[in-house]
């Protein structure tokens, strides 16, 4: 078992690398380079999402509001204090995401279930109203244009890099928290909390752990996204983009640790492609979604590694 | 501030109360008996909304007509999702997720269908004929309108009551509640069961959709709105508790209204602040019972 974790593993980092480090050598345009770019960071956003709801049964519908501050803060900053800035900003968001995530989370890991849920979605959508509505300081429904990173970062093809290299350290990281004795604790806690409580581990703090640790990620990934777009949108804090990442981890698989990662490829790449030819893209996610919730719960990578397994013990009893 | 002005804010905010209450009583309703979480019962209250537009602006109907049809069909579809779709996970591990899930790609569903059938521009109603205008009770001119939606909320949460305290089938529901396996096993048709209670709520759903019409302009993208404040009532009052969501409703009724009045700008950010000092001081809600066995 041991063994076939090690191939998975393996092969899933040299697949990435193999994939997104040919990437800038073959793209065609510089729009297959943001494509490229929104898979790594929305893949990472996705995963950092599943260490809530896949690793420890927490289902938030708010990580939208850490993916707007971290995309805010490199926004803001850059407009007011210029490009220099850019680089300290993304540190100052998840800085920030993870105070703001510590004060949140004493509020909403007090319940859990569907109300930790909803407690999420309306912290989001508060962060949402406040950025729309304070107008003389976020540029309201603008948003803000013009984010550019500085010096050689300008660059798209440095700046591809440099994302390439901080969502592989972020998935690496994830992994080894995963692995770790707090990982164990989280998948303990989404099973059974009580029995993680008689073994004298703290529920509640290991949650609000996981839920700082994860938030601080998806501030990473709004930093990172506002330097792929050059810009900035309140939309960004609005619930439906904390929807299109759950939607990202049902598809890949919430039970795989890579599934999230496929899952957003996947969404990305349709998006793309059917995206651009309606205006119905939201009744698509609707559809998608609603057939992997009855169908395909374990979501794609799950259910062809479950396919994989039943043909193979189905070959075993023949032969 | 004068008493005039409180008493016209008072009843402003008891009219966005009554339509709360509607909207959030049949969610309750529904995560009480079925511990179904409904996360996409705003969209039922858009689905009203816009059938009474439709009967009302297309077929030329009564106004009362109008409402009654779209709680009608906000009912019928109801049963139809929760018949077909959500049936189909009960019961399945770590259902509470996947309901939301299930339930959220409602949302974006019904949303599309919407914009599909209506577009997406806003959509307004005239208010009912003998409602246009004001009434003057006592030198106050209050719209007779909203007179109206507050005699109707008082009769359909008496009415509800009732229902669920003195008759056979809301006894049922309550032991629904309780125990479904062992209401199965006296003879009950516990799917059945849920089907209509669905059918009801999303019913009340569309009923506070057609009669907030008039007030509201109709759009898609309506129902999120109404969910997250239906939630922040359930929250403020205790989910799965029928009193708990009229007290919520009627304190976050309140609050919005008078909030409007004095900070037009920053009103809405009164109903987070009402549900972060709950959470604060009492998580579980104001009629609190953690493990919740009333309706």
């Amino acid at each position: 078992m041991k063994h076939r974790h090690r191939i998975k593993e393996v092969g899933f980092w040299a697949l990435f690398f193999l994939v997104f480090g040919l990437i800038p050598v073959f793209a065609k345009s510089e729009y297959h380079l943001v494509l490229a770019n929104h898979i790594l960071i929305w893949g990472m956003f996705a995963m950092a999402f599943n260490m809530l709801f896949g690793v420890t049964g927490m289902l938030s519908f708010g990580q939208a509001l850490y993916y707007g501050l971290g995309a805010y803060w490199v926004g803001l900053m850059v407009k007011t204090f210029g490009e220099a800035w850019f680089l300290p900003a993304i540190g100052f968001g998840v800085l920030s995401a993870v105070l703001l995530s510590m004060l949140i989370g004493l509020l909403v890991i007090r319940v859990s279930g569907v109300y930790f849920t909803v407690l999420t979605l309306a912290f989001g959508q508060l962060a949402w109203q406040i950025t729309f509505k304070w107008y003389h300081f976020t540029g309201g429904d603008d948003g803000i244009q013009g984010i550019m990173a500085p010096g050689i970062l300008g660059n798209h093809i440095v700046y591809y890099c440099f994302t390439l290299l901080l969502v592989a350290v972020s998935i690496w990281i994830l992994r080894r928290l995963v692995n770790s004795p707090l990982g164990l604790t989280l998948r303990c806690i989404r099973q059974n909390p009580d029995r993680v409580r008689f073994l004298g581990r703290r529920v509640r703090r290991n949650q609000l752990r996981i839920y700082v640790i994860s938030s601080s990620f998806a501030a990473l990934a709004g930093g990172l996204m506002s330097g792929v777009n050059n810009s900035i949108h309140p939309d960004m804090f609005y619930w439906t983009t904390s929807g299109e990442v759950i939607l990202m981890g049902v598809i890949g698989g919430i039970g795989q640790f890579f599934g999230p990662f496929i899952g957003a490829a996947v969404i990305i790449i349709i998006q793309d492609v059917v995206g651009a030819r309606t205006e119905y893209w939201s009744l698509i996610i609707g559809l998608v979604m609603m057939t992997m919730v009855l169908l395909l719960p374990r979501g794609l990578v799950g259910e062809i590694q479950a396919f994989m397994a039943r043909f193979k013990s189905g070959a075993g009893n023949r032969g | 501030m004068d008493l005039s002005f409180f008493i016209m804010q008072f009843l402003s905010g008891l009219t966005m109360a009554t339509l709360l209450f509607l909207v959030a009583s049949g969610l309750t309703l529904i995560f009480g008996v079925g511990k179904v979480f409904n996360f996409a019962h705003g969209s039922f209250y858009m689905i009203g909304a816009y059938l009474a537009y439709q009967a009302v602006s297309v077929w030329h109907a009564n106004f009362w007509i109008s409402v009654l049809i779209a709680a009608l069909g906000a009912g019928v579809f109801g049963m139809f999702a929760e018949a077909t779709f959500l049936r189909r996970i009960y019961g399945r591990a770590e259902e509470g997720g996947f309901q939301i899930l299930l339930t959220y790609s409602f949302i974006l569903v019904i949303d599309d269908l919407v914009k599909l059938i209506w577009g997406t521009e806003y959509k307004s109603l005239p208010r009912p004929l003998g409602f246009g205008g004001a009434v003057n009770i006592g030198g106050l001119t209050i719209p007779a309108y909203n007179l109206a939606i507050i005699a109707i909320g008082l009769v359909i949460v008496i009415l509800a009551w009732l229902i669920l305290s003195r008759t056979r089938s809301g006894r049922v529901a309550r032991a629904a509640a309780l125990d479904r396996e062992m209401l199965g096993s006296l003879g009950i048709n516990v799917p059945l069961t849920m089907t209509l209670v669905f059918g009801i709520a999303t019913a009340m759903g569309g009923f506070a959709g057609a009669l907030a019409a008039p007030l509201r302009s109709v759009s898609p993208g309506a129902g999120i709105e109404v969910i997250i404040d239906s939630l922040i009532v359930v929250v403020i009052g205790g989910m799965g508790n029928f009193w708990g969501a009229w007290l919520g409703a009627l304190i976050l009724g309140e609050v919005n209204a008078f909030a409007v009045s004095t900070v037009p700008d920053w009103a809405s950010l009164f109903n987070y602040l009402v549900m972060v000092l709950t959470l604060i001081f009492k998580p579980e809600g104001l009629f609190a019972s953690r493990e919740i066995r009333k309706v």
